[in-house]
């Protein structure tokens, strides 16, 4: 008998007025595992993603987390349940300092009355040294690497079961990324799965272990990591001729 | 005019500057959190006065009505949600508790109360206890289902609201104003140079409400989850800080500051159930002045509104008003000339 997935979606469809972004996507996490969705712009990969925290209504399926419905559950209570995302735009509180903001990640453990999150910052602070250095400055003064690692780690202090990162190298320098995806690998090693979205689908595909390509909101094809990363389809549209350039390249 | 005069009516201005004060800051903090225009931030003022009023000649004030009445509202509408999203049977014990059993609580506690006449300190607490609930009951039935929609919308909800509480204070209260007995009758100095007892009550309470504010945006956790709101409703929401909650806290505390203005200004000027609107102007041109977005800056303007009405009112009394409300339009071209990104976040949304 195998053990249910951490998260799984079934049929799940969204709508922007009358216009179908997703139309039925089926998708599966498995605990302590990393799968990449990759695919063009514009195929719905972070209304995938907002869908499945809850922060867009669904109008049709439904998202299992945990061996739970969520599907009608607030963004509130899924953080709570151990569900965390780190959108496209950060959304960080700028005119809060680092350290505020890295407690406000703890806010659902804090207010059920768990005493140790504040424990939790040295963690954070030993995976980011950066941010202590810049703990009592606004986020809002932050680089653009240096967001993002605020941001991994606000979502970290809710630790969560499942942490979703949509585009987490959007606008960084190739060797920021490699670090951020650096990361993101050893963060899978503590128990932590991830669903990660992102525009580097040869990195991506590098540290997952299961890929799904995502294209005019219906998953077209998934498998593997490795299977996806040499499958003919894949290369020509997603890792093309930077197949013979370096990895780190965005 | 000589100095005697000059100082007494900066005496007066302060005085009123600090009630406007208050009604900044909570004017500022309700429009961070939720993009609310509270226009009927004052009623809470007329209300509380009223409510005090009508305790310290030992009657039932209408109060307790509007609180059993907003709350079994209250429970009707967070029992039809509830029972869309099926989650009925879980919700039902704490729904009826924290909106039935508990204002009908302390409705009972003030009709059995009030024809005691306790004295003042009592009555301020039953007269907080009455009217601070009637914040958040106020959000959840007028502003929450409306959450998403545009300043605008909301701006119409708070008329709709200010016009609806002002009948229910016509209807509570009737038209005749109220003064409420002086916290304390000493005054201090002599001669021309007097500061009454309730002059110094004011001010340093208004003082005293500032700092624990302060405190309570800098140092709690609630504070800073409500500030993070202000700031990022969407990351507010990814840590698990709900609108809802961020909401019912911005106007309990708006509730709380606005009758606790109420329970000093009393004293001071007759209170009637039309009286809140005009305090509230007064705040929100303070706040204004503040951008509605500076906490320090809103208190500023507010005690530069009340100087100004004071003197304004010593040379130009027919057009005290007139005066205060005519700095809005230099202010606001001022505003409009230098700050063109709040616009533009305002469209985002």
């Amino acid at each position: 008998m195998k053990a249910p997935p951490l998260l799984q979606a079934t049929d799940l469809r969204v709508a922007y007025g009358k216009i179908e972004a997703l139309y039925g996507v089926n998708l599966q996490v498995e605990p302590g595992s990393i799968v990449s969705v990759i695919g063009p712009n514009g195929a719905g990969k972070t209304t995938l993603l907002a869908a499945l925290m809850g922060v867009l209504p669904l109008s049709g399926g439904r998202v299992e987390f945990a061996g739970r419905d969520v599907s009608k559950l607030s963004v509130e209570v899924r953080v709570a349940q151990g569900l965390s995302l780190v959108p496209e735009r950060r959304e960080l509180f700028g005119e809060l300092s680092v350290e505020d903001n890295l407690r406000l990640g703890a806010f659902a453990r804090l207010r059920r009355g768990e005493r140790n999150a504040a424990g939790d910052l040295e963690s954070i602070y030993a995976r980011f040294p950066r941010l202590k250095d810049r703990r009592r400055q606004f986020a809002a003064t932050l680089s653009g690497g240096e967001r993002q690692m605020l941001a991994i780690g606000r979502a970290l202090m809710a630790r969560p079961k499942l942490l979703m990162l949509d585009e987490p190298s959007l606008g960084l320098a190739p060797l920021i990324t490699r670090e951020i995806l650096h990361i993101v690998a050893e963060l899978r090693d503590t128990g932590v799965a991830i669903l990660l979205i992102e525009q580097n689908a040869r990195a991506a595909l590098q540290i997952s272990d299961l890929g799904y390509v995502l294209e005019t909101g219906e998953v077209a094809l998934q498998g593997s990591a490795t299977e996806l990363a040499n499958d003919p389809r894949v290369i020509e549209s997603y890792l093309g001729l930077r197949s013979a350039t370096p990895v780190a390249q965005t | 005019m000589n100095t005697d005069i000059a100082l007494w009516m900066v005496q007066d201005g302060v005085v009123t500057g600090a009630i406007y004060g208050l009604m900044a800051l909570a004017l500022v903090l309700v429009f961070a959190v939720t993009r609310v225009i509270f226009v009927p931030q004052g009623e809470f003022v007329s209300m509380a006065g009223l409510t005090l009023g009508t305790l310290q000649l030992g009657q039932t004030p209408g109060t307790v009505y509007l609180l059993v009445g907003g709350g079994l509202l209250v429970a009707a509408v967070e029992m039809v949600q509830a029972a869309r999203l099926g989650l009925l049977r879980q919700r039902l014990p704490r729904l009826i508790l924290a909106w039935i059993i508990l204002p009908v609580a302390m409705a009972m506690l003030v009709v059995w109360l009030a024809p005691h006449k306790l004295g003042s300190w009592v009555e301020m607490a039953l007269t907080l206890g009455l009217i601070v609930p009637v914040g958040p009951m106020l959000y959840r039935i007028a502003y929450r289902p409306l959450a998403n929609a545009s300043v605008l919308v909301l701006f119409i909800v708070s008329m709709a609201v200010h016009y609806a509480l002002t009948g229910i204070e016509l209807a509570m209260f009737g038209g005749e104003g109220l003064r409420t007995n002086a916290i304390s009758d000493w005054v201090l100095g002599s001669g021309s140079m007097k500061i009454g007892a309730q002059s110094i009550w004011v001010v340093s309470a208004s003082v005293a409400c500032m700092v624990v504010l302060w405190f309570f945006f800098e140092r709690s956790l609630y504070g800073k989850a409500l500030r993070a709101t202000a700031i990022n409703r969407v990351g507010a929401r990814l840590v698990g800080i709900s609108t809802d909650l961020a909401g019912r806290t911005a106007f309990l505390l708006a509730a709380a500051i606005g009758a606790l203005s109420g329970l000093l200004m009393s004293p001071i000027t007759t209170v009637y159930f039309d009286s809140g609107l005009m305090i509230g102007l007064k705040g929100f041109v303070g706040a204004i002045l503040g951008g509605m977005v500076s906490y320090p800056l809103a208190v500023l303007g507010a005690v530069g509104v009340g100087l100004l009405e004071s003197f304004s009112s010593f040379w130009a009394s027919a057009y005290k008003e007139t005066i205060v409300f005519t700095l809005l339009i230099p202010v606001l071209l001022w505003r409009s000339l230098t700050a063109r990104h709040l616009v533009a976040e305002d469209e985002e949304e």
